[in-house]
């Protein structure tokens, strides 16, 4: 047994952020704005290092090695003994860099966008993203499923404090009360299913969950479809996705670094942390598979519809983590975690773009008030027009290469109803380019539609370098992972994470050999991929210019098409069902209750006993009529009384 | 030489006192004759306390006579704490009510 120096420094990269979020929470504006524009961002770029002297440690270590650093014991209830500790393996420091170094960029980028803040709320925003970074890696770094939970929810506390950050709109208090809200549904199948799980296996350690996991009964299914639920929660998919729309409302910076490059994520970690366990439950498997595959085609359709500009990247989020569902339900973990990495560049490209947009017009976010924004402020533009290329799968961007790895492993896959999914995951796909090329089109091509527009001024300091280093990223993060096709050994993340999940049995698609018959089969499909990633971004940019006229004139002719576009702008009517269903009832139930039980029982119950109590001291006011006299004959009388009663005996 | 002094003299002395007290008490309406009544009672108190230390003394302690009179003493000691007190309290009601008529104060009662 090694042992790497490094094990006793883990802590660091969990503590550094916890740190920066005591000082800044606790110390508030009296640190200055200087002191919290340095603290801020230095509590995730110390834990990056730390977590790139992990990875460091690890790619010098033999495959599949684990860093561990246990902490302590937390419960120790006769069968049940809970521990504390921290634990790197690949996938773990994959994930450590993602949320470390993204969530470092994004800190920087947020020292100009929150600029205008005042002290107090700039330097409660930088606690509060400390503290969300913190929570994250105790989530990403846990070596069992109630440490996990513990990250899992810190970071629900966390997005709900900054959707809600500007709070004095009511709005945007309830978006935060909403994500809140729905992801405690998620989070009630996640507590159930660690219960399942331990009622199962015994543990609640994801080495031994992974090692020992068998279906007995069905129950490795139950559990593993329970914390699937948990991840529709958190990681927004069907039929829970409601809540990240609306979490748009917190800042720009928030939505790239929470709601689109790392918490949304944690579901699909968490099935990659699983990955042993979810092997054994290939029934949850297909489930994922297609819950992610109808979700990223229903969102993609949403966001087709949109009109601002964060809602579009919003629903596209939803879709992509979809997306990455689908690689795990067909258990190509390796190219799920490839896509959840390059989304996490590409999509905060995307936001920080969108965020120097918003910030440049001054808070104006309806696409329809936009346009020609190329001219006003090019550094912008080129860089969102990198992460868009990436996320609508051009080549050789980042994205392409991971959108790519999937739609290949659903192929190959064994899912049931494989061709269906195929089929749903290439329009899926289509869809991505053509919202994307919407979205651009709209903002940033054409005449500047509002003053705003026509005087937008480009970023500049922090914000700028941010969202260079990110597009930089975005356009090259492909490297990480090329496939076998193009050179023998070029998919580094695959080769680096596949060990983790050896002997989990998972699809072929995630083996890092391949022989020559799929990978002829793979370069087809990446030249199809390609050319249909190219010439859907083209039919968009058309649609949305050369052919909007002759579009809308279809849109006007036929009610059925302008229905389905009304019924797409108003998400499908989800959340109005929801209202109906839920809501609805609930309030009526609560009114029930308040109404006839509270009032008509519990009070009149209460009320009832006061009256009792007034009734009886008019009946014995008299005897309190402020005679001390009388109060002093009272008692001898009585005492007499006691005395003759206690004396009986004597006088029979 | 009549009958020898017994625990009942006493007895009957310390009722007839706690009598006289308690009447006082009753009847009295000034609040300073109402504090001499209730010094009355508790010296009654105090008296039958020595007669039964005198006269039934228990076996089991050192002293036997003594702890009559030691509860004794603690007696006067209250009572001269208790008339510090009730003291203060009829200057309160003068001051409030320009009277130490005890039957007056009944703001109380509505």
């Amino acid at each position: 047994m090694t042992h790497y120096p490094i094990e006793a420094q883990l802590h660091w990269i969990v503590l550094a952020p916890l740190l920066g979020f005591a000082l800044i929470g606790l110390a508030g504006a009296r640190l200055g704005r200087g002191a919290v524009s340095l603290l801020g961002p230095a509590a995730p770029g110390v834990a990056f290092v730390y977590a790139l002297d992990a990875l460091q440690a690890l790619r010098g270590a033999p495959e599949a090695t684990v860093l561990a650093e246990p902490l302590w014991s937390w419960l120790d209830l006769g069968a049940l003994s809970v521990s504390v500790g921290l634990r790197v393996d690949a996938l773990a420091a994959t994930l450590a860099l993602v949320v470390t170094g993204v969530g470092f960029l994004i800190h920087v980028y947020s020292v100009g966008y929150m600029g205008h803040e005042p002290d107090g709320s700039y330097a409660r925003y930088f606690a509060f993203l400390n503290l969300f970074t913190f929570a994250m890696l105790v989530l990403v770094l846990a070596d069992n499923l109630v440490v996990f939970f513990v990250g899992w929810e810190g970071v629900g506390l966390c997005s709900y404090l900054l959707i809600g950050f500007w709070y004095r709109d009511l709005a945007n208090s309830d978006a935060g009360r909403k994500a809140f809200v729905v992801n405690r549904v998620g989070d009630l199948a996640f507590v159930l299913g660690m219960f399942v799980a331990w009622r199962a296996f015994g543990t609640l350690d994801f080495a031994r969950l992974n090692q020992e996991a068998h279906d007995d009964g069905g129950l490795a299914t139950l559990c593993t479809l329970l914390f699937f639920i948990g991840a529709t929660g958190k990681s927004a998919q069907l039929p829970l996705h409601v809540w990240l729309p609306d979490a748009m409302a917190g800042p720009t910076p928030v939505s790239a670094l929470i709601h689109a490059a790392t918490m949304v994520t944690a579901g699909v970690y968490m099935i990659g942390r699983l990955g042993g366990l979810y092997a054994v439950a290939p029934a949850t498997l297909a489930v994922v598979a297609w819950v992610g595959c109808l979700t990223a085609l229903y969102a993609g359709w949403v966001a087709l519809a949109q009109r601002d500009i964060k809602k579009v990247l919003a629903w596209s989020t939803i879709s992509q983590l979809g997306t990455m569902f689908v690689a795990m339900g067909v258990g190509a973990y390796a190219s799920g975690l490839f896509h959840l990495v390059t989304h996490a560049f590409f999509k905060a490209t995307l936001f920080l773009g969108a965020g120097a947009v918003i910030h440049g017009l001054a808070g104006e976010q309806d696409l329809g008030r936009m346009g020609g924004l190329a001219r006003r402020m090019p550094v912008t533009a080129l860089c969102t027009l990198l992460g868009a290329l990436a996320l609508a799968g051009v080549p050789p961007l980042s994205g392409f290469f991971s959108k790519d790895a999937i739609l290949f492993a659903v192929g190959v896959s064994s899912v049931p109803g494989r061709s269906a999914l195929c089929l749903l995951a290439w329009s899926a796909a289509a869809l991505t380019g053509l919202y994307v090329a919407r979205m651009m089109t709209l903002a940033f091509l054409g005449a500047p539609r509002s003053a705003a527009a026509a005087h937008a001024h480009e970023p500049r300091g922090t914000m700028a370098f941010a969202l260079l280093v990110l597009a930089a990223l975005a356009a090259a993060g492909g490297a990480l992972g090329l496939p076998e096709a193009v050179a023998h050994g070029a998919d580094r993340l695959g080769a680096f994470l596949a060990p983790g999940w050896a002997g989990a049995g998972h699809g072929p698609a995630a083996g890092a050999g391949g022989h020559a018959g799929l990978l002829e089969a793979e370069r087809a499909l990446m030249l199809r991929s390609g050319l249909l990633g190219v010439s859907v971004l083209a039919v968009g940019v058309l649609a949305c210019t050369a052919w909007g006229g002759a579009l809308e004139a279809l849109f006007e002719a036929d009610p059925g098409l302008a229905a389905l576009r009304r019924a797409a702008l108003g998400r499908f009517y989800v959340d109005e069902v929801y209202g109906a269903a839920v809501v609805r009832p609930l309030v009526a139930g609560s009114r029930l209750l308040w109404r006839v039980v509270d009032v008509g029982l519990v009070d009149a119950v209460v009320n009832g006993l006061a009256r009792l109590v007034g009734l009886a001291a008019v009946a014995l006011r008299p005897l309190q009529g402020g005679l001390l006299r009388g109060y002093a004959a009272l008692l001898a009388a009585a005492t007499v009384l006691l005395v003759v009663w206690a004396a009986r005996g004597w006088f029979r | 030489m009549g009958p020898a002094v017994g625990l009942q003299h006493y007895l009957l002395v310390s009722a007839m006192v706690f009598g006289a007290g308690m009447a006082v008490v009753i009847c009295r309406r000034n609040a300073v004759a109402v504090l001499m009544g209730v010094e009355l009672i508790l010296n009654a108190a105090a008296l039958n306390f020595i007669a039964f230390g005198r006269f039934v003394g228990s076996t089991r302690t050192l002293h036997p006579e003594l702890t009559g009179q030691a509860v004794a003493i603690f007696v006067i000691v209250l009572a001269a704490a208790e008339a510090a007190v009730a003291l203060a309290i009829v200057l309160n009601l003068y001051n409030h009510f320009e009277t130490v008529d005890v039957d007056q104060p009944t703001m109380l009662r509505e």
